[in-house]
């Protein structure tokens, strides 16, 4: 474990999780597929799980690594549950493109 | 203070019976509501009757020798357990007073007030809206003890704006009839007016004072003996357009004569014996006051001697006999006012007194009268019915003789202190005293002519099925007229001896002598000798005569008979350009334009502003995801430029335990993000 205190510095991860984050974020926006977008979510919660373990053991504080476990924990539920919208969504429109599920606008 | 009084069951019987009545009364049968209506007055009475009976003891046993007798110590003054309001220094307790002032007043109002109860339940036989009517009167009995026992000025309000709420609902009892309920409503805001005038008074009192209980003001009174400010007469001639508005004086006397509208007992009870002397008795509560402002107490005395002249001329010809009787009211009111203007407090209350017997008897006796003729009002289509109705006509008489001031009736007396006190007042005084004179000689002929036209010659219309009032009606007109009778026996100077720790004036009298008094009580017996004389020469010797002095002064007639114009002045000067004023200015320009203009404007402004913002709402996933991120990097990039300096920023970001290694602060994340 020393080798991460000493030979790999903290910001790396930190850069680590902000361009896994912003991949999360560009992947979002300009993706089409609904299972796409909803990926991009999973990498979103990821690359911040990644923050939080990283500072957690900065600062010898435990509860940083328990939030991870919340966020794998909802992020396992959202899983479900948005895997099931998706398939609703996808028997009732035949289509999973996100630009197509536009009924919620005025 | 000795044992209690339990004033405050005097208000609740009244109380409990509007209750009874208000709530059930339409599901109750008939005799269960009269007996309820009532008993609460007499239970009232009863207990007034008790507590005064008290202070007669104790005012006896005042001699040492007479030991100790459990008797009331006046006044007592009871308040209910709890604060009622308690804004910073300002408390204002439920206090009820129960002093000489209170318990002659009182006696009056539950005393009178039961009498016409009884009446009533001959009089409003098989009416519509029975139980509602004595709900109503008991209500009235309700806020009139409070208004009377009132320790302070705040209760006092309560009691006169409910007797108000209460007259606007009799009058308007026949509601169907619009005249009646356009009666009502005429009563209700020209009280308005005087009440406005009586809030400020209050007000300036609470700011003056900085206490509305009578007992404080008392007592700051007696600590500066010297002191008479401009600030107590602009108090008391607010306290004044109060009283005006009450007791129906000049300039607000115009609702008490449309008041007849509402059923004859309710005419006797509020609008002639108990309601519009509130503003008597207003005066008398608080003449400390008055005592220090002479140019209120003037005020007060030409308000009432104008009052007294102006309406007894307009009574001269009006031939609604309920109508005479209001503008005998308003006249004999105007006497009370120039006795509280004279500092004659007790002479005031002695006439309020003697006033509510005979009073009430004449409009009794008059309701009998309507009664018999089956709702006929007017004055021309009766006469003859000395034989028809012999109980009304002799109780009648009584009352006739009594307020046209023969001797030895109750109105001879009081009349007799008002006009002395009045007269002893230097050479204003005397002028007083003169119109309080001709006013007493017109009192006596349209008084005399009221009596002629009813009773006397022939029935000038078909009144064979006329007959006497049930027995209900005429026990009350019967005791009423031996007090008319008898009243006035106690004697002024029996009656002020008694009132005098209540009512005494704090400010030098003039003294004058018993002959002098015997003279004056004289040329007061000439004027009424000499107007019953001539109402005895127009009305029974020579009946073509008034119809004749009219054809030669129609000018003069038609003045009267439209009562000086006084109503059609009043709906020119205020009435129309009021209702102008609303109709254009608050309606048109400030509803229409301002306020709608506003509204239409913010409506118009949060239309346009959905128009542009809706665009927004896309619909799209995406886009919303992009605003969201957009949103994130604006906020984080303005914690980045602004720096960790700022504390709110710390506290975003601050978590326990506080940092120790504190090489990596949001500023170096930033940096190391770069």
């Amino acid at each position: 474990m020393s080798f991460l205190q000493h030979d790999v510095p903290l910001s790396w991860y930190l850069l680590l999780s902000a361009i896994l984050f912003s991949l999360g974020v560009v992947g979002f926006l300009i993706k089409r597929n609904l299972v796409t977008v909803f990926m991009s979510i999973e990498l979103m919660l990821n690359a911040v799980n990644l923050s939080f373990v990283t500072f957690a053991y900065q600062w010898h504080e435990v509860r940083g690594q328990i939030f991870v476990f919340f966020v794998m924990m909802v992020a396992a539920a959202e899983a479900a549950v948005g895997l099931a919208i998706i398939i609703a969504v996808f028997r009732v429109r035949s289509t999973l493109a996100v630009d197509r599920i536009d009924l919620m606008k005025l | 203070m000795n044992e209690s009084a339990h004033l405050w069951l005097i208000p609740l019987f009244p109380f409990l019976g509007f209750l009874l009545n208000g709530i059930l009364g339409s599901r109750l049968p008939r005799r269960l509501v009269s007996i309820i209506g009532v008993l609460a007055p007499l239970v009232s009475f009863a207990i007034v009757l008790n507590d005064f009976g008290a202070t007669i003891i104790s005012a006896t046993a005042s001699c040492p020798s007479c030991g100790t007798v459990t008797a009331l110590a006046l006044p007592v003054a009871e308040a209910l357990p709890f604060h009622w309001i308690t804004i910073g220094a300002l408390q204002v307790d439920l206090t009820l007073v129960f002093d000489q002032l209170s318990a002659v007043m009182l006696l009056v109002v539950t005393g009178v007030g039961f009498l016409i109860h009884i009446y009533s339940l001959g009089y409003m036989r098989g009416e519509p809206g029975y139980a509602r009517y004595f709900s109503f009167l008991n209500l009235f009995l309700f806020f009139m003890t409070v208004l009377v026992l009132a320790g302070n000025f705040l209760l006092m309000f309560i009691g006169w704006e409910g007797v108000g709420l209460v007259s606007y609902l009799l009058i308007g009892y026949y509601f169907e009839r619009n005249s009646a309920a356009a009666a009502g409503k005429k009563a209700f805001i020209v009280n308005r007016i005087g009440d406005f005038g009586f809030l400020i008074g209050i007000f300036l009192v609470l700011s003056t004072f900085g206490t509305l209980s009578f007992g404080g003001i008392a007592v700051t009174l007696s600590l500066q003996p010297a002191w008479n400010g401009t600030v107590l007469t602009v108090i008391c001639l607010c306290l004044l357009v109060g009283a005006t508005g009450k007791s129906a004086q000049l300039p607000l006397y115009i609702w008490l004569p449309d008041a007849m509208e509402g059923p004859t007992p309710v005419s006797a009870l509020i609008h002639a014996a108990t309601m519009v002397t509130a503003g008597v008795y207003m005066i008398a509560r608080t003449h400390l006051l008055f005592d220090r402002a002479p140019i209120a107490l003037w005020t007060v005395a030409i308000v009432g001697a104008a009052t007294a002249l102006f309406a007894a001329t307009i009574a001269l010809v009006q031939t609604d006999i309920k109508r005479v009787l209001a503008y005998s009211t308003i006249s004999q009111l105007g006497y009370m006012f120039l006795a509280c203007g004279v500092a004659a407090y007790s002479a005031a209350i002695f006439h309020l007194v003697m006033h509510s017997f005979f009073k009430a008897l004449l409009f009794l006796a008059a309701g009998s009268v309507i009664h018999a003729l089956g709702g006929e009002q007017d004055m021309r289509k009766m006469g003859g019915l000395r034989t028809k109705l012999p109980v009304t006509f002799w109780t009648m008489t009584a009352a006739v003789f009594a307020i046209a001031g023969f001797p030895p009736f109750a109105g001879f007396f009081s009349k007799d202190a008002i006009l002395y006190a009045a007269f002893l007042q230097g050479t204003g005084g005397k002028l007083l005293w003169f119109v309080g004179l001709v006013t007493a000689l017109l009192t006596s002929f349209y008084m005399f002519r009221l009596w002629y036209l009813t009773f006397m010659g022939e029935p000038r219309s078909e009144t064979a099925h006329a007959h006497e009032s049930p027995r209900s009606m005429l026990i009350p007109l019967v005791i009423l007229a031996i007090l008319s009778v008898c009243g006035g026996w106690v004697g002024i100077d029996r009656f002020s001896a008694y009132l005098a720790p209540a009512a005494q004036a704090h400010r030098p009298m003039p003294t004058g002598n018993s002959a002098l008094e015997f003279i004056l009580s004289i040329a007061a017996v000439l004027a009424a000798l000499e107007g019953w004389l001539i109402a005895d020469k127009y009305y029974r010797r020579k009946p073509e005569r008034p119809a004749q002095l009219a054809a030669a002064l129609p000018n003069g007639y038609k003045l009267l008979s439209n009562k000086y114009y006084v109503d059609e002045f009043y709906g020119a000067v205020i009435v129309k350009p009021l209702f102008a004023f609303s109709k254009y200015v608050l309606g048109w320009v400030v509803d229409t334009a301002i306020l709608g203009g506003i509204t239409w404007l913010l409506a118009g402004i949060a239309n346009i502003t959905g128009m542009i913002l809706q665009r927004w709402q896309s619909g799209n996933l995406r886009s919303y995801a992009a605003w969201l991120a957009a949103g994130v990097a604006a906020i984080l990039l303005f914690l980045l430029l602004t720096g960790s300096s700022h504390a709110w920023s710390f506290t975003l970001f601050h978590s326990e335990p506080i940092l120790k290694v504190s090489h990596i602060s949001v500023a170096q994340f930033g940096q190391a993000a770069h």
